[in-house]
């Protein structure tokens, strides 16, 4: 196990700076300009020079390589000499944005709070939902338990958020008038007071991003539940005299999370992707806003950065999840 | 009606200064929001409109443009004219005279030292600014004395007001952006996101694309000003999540940019929270008709170049019963309300250089079907005309947006009336008007035979927005497909008047050869198709007061006098 | 142990369900065939949930393929005057903000949201299947086509939708008409962005049921691995692809949506559900029946394909069959 993880993440460094080239080299193929947004009355000499003032003027490999450079190595430094008072990086270039020419990595860090608290938060709301709803749904397949648990997670999961969120806003912001419809990112949690604030704000997009994720999750728990309950070694354990507890909580349940732990290991490095739309309708400006506002701005360095990070986890997690397999199953071995 | 003399009090009051208010920071906290979120409070850096309103709550020009489109003086004295001796007689120099006594928020004294460091900045190699154009022509810019710059040309200038003039040249700091020249201008993060300014308010906190916190500026030289102590930025959503923060739910004071249905608007509006207001500035929704041919069976390089006239739209009749099925009364009335009207200019505004052109706000079919008869084009299958084996088929191309999208439909609709089969297509914005040379979807590249988009020019001189509608500025390979003339427009005789345009220093006589290029675009060739005159609507509560919308310069240029209504 | 394994290896030498569906590798005898799909159908037919919503999905299927032919107003034609009606015998479900006929336009929308979404799903999951198959029961290919997986997983989708429509669409457009390209453009890349999940479940699925007594048993009596695959594996996790099933489905529709309205969809005047929500959302207030319409179409949809995909995944297990 332990000589598999190693050799799993001695094989993660490749893998990982081949895909940094592929993005990399997709974005620099997709359409756009980085110059997009700048005004139709800014004459196309003066846009000239904006995008030499960029970087932009030079051949991709050298951007590339510069990237791979800032990112492995001034990245590091700065935040070593950060750490430890020390001055390494004195004088490096950091990734810098081009929309609001700021080291990328700052930017990252004032977004991470409300992402890791909305998305984050309605992504355990949502597990911890979603498991019991599955595991009972199963169980009793076909209660009207099932029945209601079946016809709401299909609801909220084929309506889009932004529509769901729409429908929040305006029964509980601008009717009952309960919640903000703005999320305000500057508040500090300092005291009850605060905190209730801090829950009435998170109120709403914690529960339209809680309400897609356990949909999803839930239904992939009744499936993979329902396929174990028939197994034979369901009707052995029962005929062994074992309660139903210790039947369905031990035996059917922990065959029955092989595929809920792809699911929902699938599902973390996404929290850390934040959640483009839902951000977007309660202005909680997390990192998803952020990537689809660099997306959208062409904004090179910050899509970049954004994205390899994203296929870090990806990578870490697929691990973790292979990992975890083991553990559920003593039968799958890596060798 | 009320709504007009508001914004003509506001203005006055920030003509003639300092009127009878409560003391600074007596009101509290005036909430913005922006739906586009502000990435820098930089201008220089980013040419970005909303940008350029962060970055006006800081920092000052020397003079702002009123919501009339006149200049008016901010840290300058007054204006420089040749009647007072501030501009030179052969129109070669500008003589500035600062106001005494300003500070900036620092407490030190703003000279003349820093306009001229703003200009060094600006047109330093290799920093990118955004502003250059604001700079052109600018030989040298120098400090005569504590009070004085002196700005001279490199040829006379009839319309000296665009360097230091209107929230998008404002003056910085030279203490505080010395280091920060040429390359090291994006490194300066420090100093673009916290400017030293003379404006109403200092920058407390700022989160890029997030939230700007503002306090009210110490050293503002009207000491009962701002009556707001802080002013909260929030970036983020879309319109009307905005329009709905300010109109519905009173979360917010101010919204930026609701351009939003009329109906949704009223249907807000209703909550009678606030209201929306519109300003006009010189912004037109307009068709460009292509006059080359985009046909994908050319070789690229070659697609939509001078090369292939149009087999189709070369034809005058063509054009202007294009231009005659289009009802502009109901575009306007269906995608903008109160914030458009109709127009058949192009330069819709200042009033001297409008033309009388209206002969086009009354929709003719019928007209248009019997000039089409007339000019060959019979009715064949399906009831597409055709001539000479040719069918009247377009594609009609625009970004994406929902009132463009409806304005799409309408047309196709009208142009199916008189015979012309119309395929639609929408692009994703950051392609379509980001110029990007390798992308087919680009509004300059015009792979499709009309297209829909809006343009406008800034400050209160239309003669550098007329001149790019010039043979040569039509884009092509070699010019990597940038320029402005999207229709191919190319006529000697438009190339001839706005070479001899820039001779002519008389407003009056400069106004009446605008008209006459306006027209020749519009009117006399249909080679651009004006829809609406569109004005910049915002919303703002009711509660919120001195709020005077500003199309010709920052919406927020007047933050200063805001305060709340009690 | 040994007793499981005898049951295992009765409910392996039962003729595999859903075989069928696929091309097999040696097509099997006709009568037997017959006789299990028969018995599928009757299993489904008691299936309450399962038939009420084949019904209903019948039912919608009718009413966009044959209701326009009955219905015939053309869901472009802009009739300015009658803007933004209830309903009324001449707009039954009313108009839009340009006077369209709402009915029409549910029609016309779904005939392409369906056309896209089944598409679209049966892509991502033949993809998916594929590769997550063949990644947990080939041990060589596993780690290229994890690594794979992980690189899709990881690429930045906006930009990668927005290259491949400056590639494609012009090309495309000009071989298959502007409808017939955008669609075929729009399935791949919904298909080719949306199998990874699939995938990694279904390698997960598999690598557990390798090591499983039936398996090794018909391994050890030399089943060719095609098919091991078809007969011993799929049938064992067609619950995790039903389950992608119905998901999916929904997921490309409202991708599907998104991705008109970022201009890199269906030309404009092609209303699709997806479309058709999303414009009508900033005027919920005022006009709730435009969101609510196209919002409970596809809802319908996604739960009637949820019941059809619960009843056909009963009716094929052969532990419940003919209880």
């Amino acid at each position: 196990m332990l000589s598999f993880a190693l050799r799993r993440l001695l094989l993660a460094v490749p893998t990982l700076l081949f895909i940094s080239l592929v993005i990399f080299l997709l974005l620099e193929a997709s359409p756009g300009d980085p110059l997009g947004d700048v005004p139709l009355t800014v004459p196309p000499e003066v846009k000239e020079r904006m995008r030499e003032a960029l970087g932009l003027g030079q051949a991709w490999y050298i951007r590339y390589v510069l990237w791979l450079k800032q990112f492995f190595w001034v990245e590091p430094l700065y935040w070593f000499d950060r750490a430890f008072g020390t001055g390494f990086s004195e004088g490096m270039q950091r990734i810098i944005s081009f929309q609001s020419r700021s080291p990328v990595f700052d930017v990252i860090a004032e977004r991470l709070p409300q992402t890791l608290t909305v998305v984050g938060m309605s992504y355990l709301v949502g597990v911890m939902i979603a498991l019991p709803i599955g595991i009972i749904s199963a169980y009793r397949q076909y209660s009207w338990f099932d029945q209601i648990g079946t016809f709401i997670s299909m609801v909220g999961f084929s309506l889009p958020t932004f529509f769901t969120g729409v429908v929040l806003i305006i029964v509980f912001g601008i009717k009952l008038q309960w919640f903000p419809s703005i999320y305000d990112t500057t508040h500090r949690v300092t005291d009850w007071d605060s905190f209730v604030v801090q829950l009435r704000q998170m109120a709403m997009p914690v529960t339209v991003l809680a309400l897609y994720n356990a949909a999803q999750i839930s239904r992939f728990m009744r499936a993979s539940m329902l396929d174990n309950l028939r197994q034979d070694y369901v009707r052995t354990a029962r005929a062994k005299g074992l309660s139903e507890r210790v039947v369905v909580l031990k035996h059917v349940l922990r065959n029955s999370l092989i595929p809920v732990v792809t699911v929902i290991a699938l599902g973390l490095p996404a929290v850390f992707g934040g959640a483009i739309i839902t951000e977007q309708v309660f202005k909680v400006n997390g990192l998803g806003q952020l990537l689809i506002l660099a997306i959208h701005a062409n904004d090179m360095p910050m899509v970049m950065t954004l994205t390899f990070i994203f296929a870090v986890l990806i990578v870490g997690f697929t691990l973790i999840a292979d990992l975890l397999y083991g553990v559920l199953d003593p039968r799958i071995r890596y060798d | 009606m009320k709504l007009k003399t508001l914004m003509l009090g506001a203005a006055a009051t920030a003509a003639m200064a300092p009127a009878a208010f409560a003391e600074r920071g007596s009101d509290g906290q005036v909430n913005v929001i922006m739906w586009q979120a502000p990435s820098t409070m930089n201008p220089y850096l980013s040419a970005g409109t909303k940008d350029i309103i962060a970055g006006s709550v800081v920092l000052e020009p020397l003079a702002s443009f009123t919501p009339e489109g006149e200049v008016v003086p901010r840290l300058a004295a007054e204006i420089p004219s040749v009647e007072n001796g501030g501009i030179s007689e052969d129109l070669k120099t500008v003589t500035w005279k600062l106001q005494p006594d300003i500070k900036w928020s620092d407490g030190t004294p703003f000279t003349a030292e820093d306009v001229a460091f703003t200009a060094e900045y600006c047109m330093s190699p290799n920093g990118g600014c955004a502003q250059l154009a604001k700079f052109e022509g600018v030989e040298k810019v120098e400090a005569v004395d504590e009070l004085t710059v002196r700005v001279t040309f490199v040829s006379p200038r009839p319309d000296p007001f665009s360097a230091f003039v209107g929230a998008q040249s404002p003056i910085l700091q030279k203490a505080q952006f010395q280091n920060c020249l040429g390359e090291a201008a994006p490194t300066c993060t420090q100093q673009n996101f916290n400017p030293v300014g003379t404006g109403a308010f200092v920058v407390k906190e700022f989160r890029t694309n997030d939230v700007i916190s503002f306090a009210a500026n110490p050293e503002y030289r009207d000491p009962a000003k701002p009556a707001f102590a802080t002013l909260l930025m929030k970036g983020g959503g879309d319109s009307a999540a905005a329009a709905r923060a300010v109109l519905e739910t009173g979360e917010f004071d101010y919204a930026w940019n609701t351009q939003l249905a009329p109906d949704v608007i009223a249907g807000m509006e209703a909550a009678g929270k606030g209201k929306n207001v519109a300003a006009f500035g010189s912004l037109v929704e307009r068709i460009h008709v292509n006059l080359t041919d985009p046909s994908p069976g050319l070789p690229e390089g070659e697609r939509s170049t001078v090369k292939h006239p149009h087999p189709i739209l070369t034809d005058p009749a063509v054009r202007k019963a294009l231009s005659m099925a289009i009802d502009r009364e109901l575009l306007t009335e269906i995608g903008y309300g109160p914030a458009g009207q109709p127009t058949c200019n192009l330069v819709p505004a200042p009033a001297a250089w409008a033309s009388e052109n209206t002969e086009c706000f009354t929709q003719d079919i019928e007209g248009a079907k019997a000039l089409l008869d007339e000019a060959g084009w019979t009715v064949g299958a399906g009831g597409v005309r055709e001539k000479d084996g040719k069918r009247l088929t377009l594609l009609f191309q625009t970004s994406v947006n929902a009132v463009r999208q409806d304005f799409q439909a309408l047309i196709k609709q009208w142009w199916s009336e008189i015979g012309v089969e119309t395929e639609l297509k929408v692009v994703d914005p950051s392609v379509f008007f980001g110029g990007d040379a390798g992308s087919p979807d680009t509004f300059q590249k015009l792979y499709a035979d009309v297209e829909m988009y809006a343009n406008n020019f800034e400050g209160s001189n239309p003669e550098p927005y007329l001149a790019r509608q010039t043979c040569d500025k039509a884009p092509g390979p070699e010019n990597q497909w940038q320029g402005e003339n999207t229709s191919r427009y190319c006529d000697p005789e438009y190339d001839r008047l706005i070479a001899e345009m820039t001779q002519i220093v008389d407003p009056a006589e400069r106004g009446a050869m605008g008209r006459r290029l306006n027209e020749m675009l519009t009117k006399d060739s249909n080679a651009i198709i004006p829809l609406v005159y569109r004005g910049t609507t915002s919303a703002h509560a009711n509660s919120l007061g001195g709020v005077a919308l500003n199309a010709w310069d920052s919406e927020l240029w007047n933050v200063a006098d805001w305060h709340r209504v009690k | 142990m040994t007793d499981r394994l005898l049951i295992e290896e009765s409910a392996v030498n039962a003729p595999a369900p859903g075989a069928e569906a696929l091309p097999p590798a040696d097509p099997p005898p006709q009568a037997p065939a017959r006789s299990q799909w028969r018995d599928i159908w009757r299993q489904f037919r008691n299936h309450r949930g399962a038939m009420l919503a084949l019904v209903l999905f019948v039912a919608i299927l009718l009413f966009v393929g044959l209701g326009p032919l009955v219905w015939t107003i053309d869901p472009g034609f802009v009739d300015i005057r009658a803007r933004n009606q209830g309903f009324s015998a001449a707009h039954p479900l009313g108009t839009d903000q340009l006077g369209r006929d709402m009915l029409a336009r549910l029609m016309a929308g779904g005939q392409v949201s369906l056309a896209v979404g089944l598409t679209a799903m049966a892509v991502a999951l033949t993809l998916g299947s594929l590769i997550g198959i063949s990644s947990g029961y080939f041990r060589r290919l596993d780690a290229p086509l994890m690594r794979l997986t992980e690189l899709f997983l990881a690429l930045p989708l906006l930009p990668l939708l927005l290259l491949m429509v400056t590639l494609f669409r012009e090309p495309l457009g000009r071989a298959m008409g502007p409808a017939g390209g955008t669609f075929l453009l729009i399935v791949s890349a919904i298909g080719i962005t949306s199998w990874m999940q699939t995938a990694r479940i279904l390698r997960g699925e598999v690598l557990g049921l390798k090591e499983r007594e039936f398996i090794l048993a018909a391994q050890s009596i030399g089943t060719p691995a095609p098919r091991m695959i078809l007969r011993h594996v799929l049938p064992n996790v067609i619950s995790p692809i039903v389950v992608a099933a119905t998901l999916g489905i929904a997921t490309a529709i409202i991708t599907e949506s998104a991705l008109s309205f970022l201009g890199l969809g269906f030309p404009p005047d092609f209303p699709t559900w997806g479309r058709l929500l999303y414009d009508a959302v900033d005027q919920m207030q005022m006009y709730p029946w435009r969101v609510v319409l196209p919002g409970l179409l596809i809802s319908l949809t996604v739960l009637s394909v949820n019941y059809i995909g619960d009843g056909l995944r009963d009716a094929m297990d052969p532990r419940i069959r003919g209880r």
